[in-house]
């Protein structure tokens, strides 16, 4: 297997590692670089959408994903798909749109692999009804740290399966899930969008269309305040049938290089969040888009995580549980509008139950993400909204975090115990690492090996 | 609807076969991947048959076998039933020179891979081709082949020879309309060029892949891809030779 040294980011560039690479084509490549990486540390890495440091390694190894890209089976009469780590939603929805299938539920991007949704138990704009990827697994083909693949479910293997479902990586490599694809689909979708006041009139539209509508999401202007905060565009989707709409291929754009940093300023992003309220009539709309379209907006535009500048960004996704979540929302909304660092549109979303991994970011309640640019201060001010997510009982995204302490993660996620007894049975040694498993004390600093 | 195309991949394992064969059947051809790997290859079959709906086989496939490149060709013959029969070939070795300069073996395999096998395989495909009086061959050559390099002289010896084969080849299927194409790979991101050090400008696999079909579709007789890598290497055959022995590209 050829390694080469390189240097790897997560999506928001704030994380950054060197690391030795390998980039496997064929099954038994995937065996040699494990083989190869005794006493060392390895992570495997896919298409690097996690934000921050979830698929680093620095100064260990890394297997990246991207070459083992292969669908393996399908069964029409179930949905059942087996498939390699490495294929990605894009490839999914290309392949089985037409054929009225889709995945169970989709990250925010096309561009995430499978394997990386199996290892984020990664959820949509449909969780009310569909829950996360993770509740959609059959069964996984997993790689251990003693170099035997074996095939874990929820029933053979409880305890790795739940530590796998969720698990950042740090049982071992996936090398095929078998997910069950859903049907009835089309590759439309009738958008409704309509204006929101303020949090409340959000939490009561939420509330109104969570257990009817198939898809929702709701975009917040951070910015706002006053009477104004918690001001957005709340959008509902069902499939819309074929024919309904002319299918126009996608326009893709790309952002060719850094923006400077002073592009994001407190008056442009203030702009952008009010045309984007404003261009929503107020009696609301209607349109028929291709889902793609409305599932993964931002990939249109290839590399928009440069408008942050080379300085990178950071995401903050939380949820609160629905018991609190009025409050919660409300003290983080105003925490965020004060502080004026300059973020583009949140996201609101509602999410339905538990996933199945130890680490499974879901419980029932509100998720609120977004961007803020990396500037000095915007650490403090993350820790600042952490602690108010924590102490209204909710939990950060691992997906989406490169600063949770290892204290507040064991706050948030009540299993980590179960979650570090299976690690220690199955990775004695700390093979399987990360720079996130270590800051989180998942793994120790150095592999003990 | 008539009779699909079909593409026989030689050394379907690698990653520019890989590509070309998931593209040449999103465009409609059924492909029989062939080479060594029958585990990797069942793989990519599955594979290719879930994504475009066409048929993907499997076949054994070992250059240095010869004496079954002839009955390899006459089961892709009678896969491909009254469609044409077409041919990728993609299969080679590269060890280094260090490599090769240390065991005289390697460098007779490193020869039978990337030359013998491949007449071999080919001289048994021409009168199937001729009989069919249609078709295309697209084989993969390198830059390697365009002037022996002191880094890879053997390899690229070999390559040299494939591309004058090759050359020959053409004029005789020409007379019965199947074109040849030569393929000049620069830097291609695949498995074998992974972590290389002075790898620059560096090709997908799909980009290759869809500029190979479409060349082919063109009836073109030879093809840098990159395009230009034709540039790049018309400057170092045209360095004199007694500069160039003293240059350690």
């Amino acid at each position: 297997v050829n390694w080469k040294e390189m240097e790897l980011t997560g999506w928001g560039r704030s994380s950054v590692a060197r690391t030795r690479a390998c980039r496997p084509e064929r099954a038994g490549e995937v065996e040699d670089a494990v083989a190869e990486s005794e006493r060392e540390t390895l992570i495997a890495h896919g298409a690097g959408r996690s934000y921050g440091d979830a698929a680093l390694n620095d100064g260990g190894r890394t297997l990246l994903t991207t070459r083992l890209d292969r669908m393996l089976s399908f069964d029409a009469a179930t949905g059942d798909l087996v498939a390699e780590p490495g294929v990605t939603f894009r490839d999914l929805v290309d392949t089985f749109a037409p054929r009225g299938f889709m995945p169970p539920t989709s990250p925010g991007t096309a561009f995430a692999t499978v394997g990386g949704a199996v290892a984020a138990d990664v959820h949509g704009k449909n969780h009310d009804r569909h829950g996360s990827f993770g509740d959609h697994v059959q069964w996984i083909d997993l790689l251990t740290a003693d170099g035997r693949t074996r095939r874990i479910s929820a029933e053979s293997e409880p305890d790795l399966f739940a530590a796998t479902i969720g698990g950042m990586g740090l049982t071992g490599i996936i090398r095929a899930v078998c997910f069950r694809m859903i049907g009835q689909a089309t590759p439309l979708v009738r958008v409704r969008e309509r204006r929101v006041r303020d949090l409340d009139d959000f939490l009561a539209a939420f509330a109104q269309v969570r257990d009817t509508a198939t898809f929702s999401v709701g975009w917040i202007d951070a910015l706002a305040r006053g009477g104004h905060a918690g001001r957005g565009v709340l959008e509902t989707a069902e499939f819309a049938p074929v024919g309904s709409a002319p299918l126009r291929p996608e326009k893709t754009r790309g952002v060719p290089l850094d923006f400077p940093t002073f592009a994001l300023n407190p008056l442009s992003v203030r702009l952008f969040n009010e045309m984007y309220y404003r261009r929503v009539p107020e009696s609301g709309r209607e349109r028929i888009v291709p889902f793609r379209k409305f599932l993964y907006p931002l990939d249109a535009i290839h590399h928009w995580n440069r408008i942050y500048g080379k300085p990178g960004f950071y995401q903050f996704q939380c949820v609160v549980p629905e018991g609190t979540a009025r409050g919660a929302l409300s003290t983080l909304l105003s925490e965020i509008a004060q502080a004026g660092n300059a973020s583009f549109l949140a996201v609101l979303k509602t999410l339905g139950r538990e996933g199945r991994g130890y680490l499974s970011f879901p419980m029932r309640g509100y998720t609120l993400a977004l961007d803020f640019p990396r500037r000095s201060g915007t650490e403090e001010m993350v820790r600042r909204l952490e602690a108010i997510v924590l102490s209204n009982g909710g939990r950060i995204y691992l997906a989406k975090d490169a600063l949770v302490s290892p204290e507040s993660l064991r706050d948030m996620y009540p299993k980590v115990p179960q979650l570090e007894a299976v690690l220690a049975q199955i990775d004695p040694a700390g093979m399987f690492s990360s720079d996130m498993a270590r800051r989180l004390g998942l793994k120790p600093r150095r592999a003990t090996a | 609807m008539s009779t699909p195309d079909t593409w026989l991949v030689l050394g379907a394992s690698s990653a520019i076969a890989r590509a070309f064969a998931r593209v040449a059947a999103a465009e409609g051809a059924d492909v029989i991947l062939a080479g060594r790997d029958r585990d990797d290859l069942d793989k990519a079959a599955a594979d290719i048959a879930i994504r475009t709906g066409r048929r993907a086989t499997v076949a054994e496939f070992d250059a240095l076998a010869y004496s079954g490149h002839a009955a390899l060709i006459e089961t892709a013959r009678t896969e491909a039933g009254t469609g044409t029969l077409n041919i990728f070939l993609a299969f080679g070795t590269m060890p280094s020179q260090a490599e090769i300069d240390a065991d005289a073996r390697l460098a007779f395999s490193t020869i039978d891979s990337n030359f013998t096998g491949a007449v071999s395989i080919l001289q048994a495909a021409a009168p199937v081709l001729e009989a069919q009086r249609r078709g295309a061959v697209i084989a993969l050559s390198s830059v390697a082949g365009d002037r022996g390099r002191l880094k890879n002289y053997v390899y690229g010896s070999a390559k040299a020879g494939l591309s004058a084969y090759l050359q020959g080849l053409r004029a005789r299927l020409f007379r019965s309309g199947v074109t040849v194409t030569t393929v000049k790979p620069g830097f291609v991101d695949t498995a074998m060029t992974f972590g290389l050090p002075g790898m620059f400008l560096v090709a997908s696999p799909e980009t290759v892949a869809r500029a190979c079909l479409l060349a082919a579709r063109r009836g073109r007789e030879v093809l840098y891809v990159p395009f230009f890598w034709w540039g790049i290497m018309t400057i170092i055959r045209n360095i004199p030779e007694r500069i160039f022995k003293r240059l350690s590209i």
